[in-house]
């Protein structure tokens, strides 16, 4: 927990990592409600059960475009496996902590990458070992 | 990098002549305003004088200024005040549902201790309607407190014609006015007013200090119990270099009044240039609205992050988002005038001073809509 926005979500807000959509995506996630702020779309291109790619759309505060940028530094290159492990309280620590109040209400961006990975095996219909 | 400030109706810059004559009274004009000796005479003195410099731009008496701490502990001497003063008339207050915080949550307050709070609904445009107000009094009456104008969307309300229904009615009537004073004319009986909450910090006097004009004859109970200053509704040892500064800044903002509408051409300039940008809507009142307010919307994206992209320009704003603060609902005031909270998250508030320059505004417009266009290519909400 910080009082404000550590240099880390500073710089991922300025320079957000991985931005747009991915046309062939193997898996959407889609998490958040605008009545709240955040809308997160994380999409996913999935090689040999491993994520080779992640990209991220964001309507939201700093921490909502940071945590975002962020996850998709995380998870590229990790197994479907490693990426369902990835947790909330991963992205902030990645980033330096983020502020009390952001901490639940922005910090989705683990839910959208998890919810892209069940988007993929849904579809798909593997399951994971 | 070019700084520019427009956040006013946050606060403002301490104006250099108010702090020099704040100045003496840290060092050697220290005295408690209380004692009899020289150094508290000078106290006393300077303090009645600031008294009278507050009540000259307010159109008041001297006895009829109250000075208090802040613009909020103003507004909620006068509520709680006069609320428990006139328990045993009625339990009954009118307000807007578009108040600050400051009288919103003193309302609540009460409710939860036995009041019943009348919350009036604004238009579109956020204007109370004053036959709404009529038609809410009730026997049990005894308090009505309708902000002067709105510190978010820069609304400007009736309150002249309030001020005549509550006259009529015989109902104590406050307005806070922390938004307009020193912007607009402000005259106590013109707005016909027994109550009105003004502070130092938005007027270019220092923070920690602001004023209830109580009406002569409108009795409330002090909410602060002590060594009876302030005519015993407000205890406490004065902040005199604070009042002596507060004094100077409504001195200075009365010779600036007929300046300060200059502003309004200013904010129509920067009004007329942003909604250029696709999908953006003004929030409040074309005209009736404070000189120096500009409340926009953006589609598709966040308040918070056109703040902190502002700020990385260099600008200083303010957003009626949830992101900026701690709750996760939108602004109150942006919920009332009707906004999808999807619309209110997207809202950015300009307010310009007096040391703001066409250059300001045009070096806001030169970065605002990249801003904007950036924010729009991460969000999934455009389309």
């Amino acid at each position: 927990m910080t009082d404000g926005y550590s240099e880390k979500v500073m710089d991922h807000f300025a320079n957000p990592r991985n931005v747009g959509e991915i046309k062939d995506a193997d898996g959407i996630g889609k998490v958040g409600n605008p009545t709240c702020g955040d809308v997160m779309w994380i999409y996913i291109k999935v090689k040999d059960n491993i994520l080779e790619d992640v990209k991220f759309k964001t309507f939201g505060c700093g921490a909502a475009i940071a945590t975002s940028s962020m996850i998709t530094e995380l998870a590229k290159g990790k197994t479907l496996e490693e990426g369902l492990k990835i947790s909330r309280g991963n992205v902030a620590e990645a980033l330096d902590g983020l502020p009390q109040v952001k901490l639940h209400c922005s910090n989705l961006a683990a839910d959208g990458l998890h919810a892209a990975i069940k988007d993929y095996l849904e579809k798909t219909g593997k399951k994971l070992s | 990098m070019k700084q520019v400030y427009m956040d006013h109706s946050a606060t403002t810059a301490t104006d250099p002549a108010v702090m020099e004559a704040m100045l003496p009274y840290f060092s050697e004009k220290y005295g408690n305003p209380s004692s009899l000796y020289t150094i508290g005479r000078q106290a006393r003195r300077a303090i009645e004088e600031s008294r009278q410099k507050v009540a000259d731009l307010i159109g008041a008496k001297k006895e009829e200024i109250i000075f208090t701490g802040s613009g909020t502990e103003s507004d909620n001497l006068a509520i709680k005040g006069s609320a428990l003063r006139n328990r045993t008339k009625g339990d009954h207050i009118i307000t807007s549902s578009i108040e600050h915080h400051a009288v919103l949550h003193t309302c609540k307050y009460l409710e939860k201790n036995g009041f019943k709070v009348t919350y009036l609904p604004v238009n579109k445009e956020g204007l109370i309607d004053p036959v709404d107000v009529a038609g809410a009094i009730t026997p049990q009456t005894i308090l009505i407190s309708i902000m002067h104008a709105n510190n978010e969307i820069g609304t400007i309300q009736p309150i002249a014609e309030v001020g005549k229904i509550a006259k009529e009615k015989d109902i104590v009537f406050h307005t806070d006015a922390v938004q307009t004073t020193g912007k607009i004319p402000v005259n106590v009986d013109d707005l016909g007013v027994s109550m009105l909450s003004i502070s130092a910090h938005k007027i270019y006097g220092p923070k920690g200090v602001g004023a209830l004009f109580l009406r002569k004859g409108t009795v409330i109970e002090p909410q602060m119990h002590g060594g009876g200053h302030e005519r015993n509704i407000r205890s406490s040892t004065e902040n005199v270099p604070g009042i002596v500064g507060f004094g100077k800044a409504c001195e200075m903002a009365k010779e600036r009044l007929p300046q300060e509408s200059n502003l309004a051409a200013l904010r129509d300039s920067l009004i007329k240039s942003v909604l250029e940008i696709k999908d953006s809507y003004l929030n409040g009142h074309p005209i009736k609205r404070l000189p120096n307010n500009a409340n926009f919307r953006f589609s598709y994206i966040e308040g918070e992050s056109m703040i902190l992209n502002l700020d990385m320009k260099g600008v200083a704003a303010s957003t009626g988002s949830a992101c900026s603060s701690t709750s996760l609902m939108p602004s109150h005031v942006l919920m009332a005038i009707g906004l999808r909270p999807e619309e209110a998250h997207g809202s950015l508030r300009l307010t310009l001073g007096r040391e703001n320059t066409q250059e300001d505004v045009d070096y806001v417009l030169s970065v605002l809509p990249d801003i904007v266009n950036k924010l729009r290519m991460i969000s999934p909400l455009a389309r």
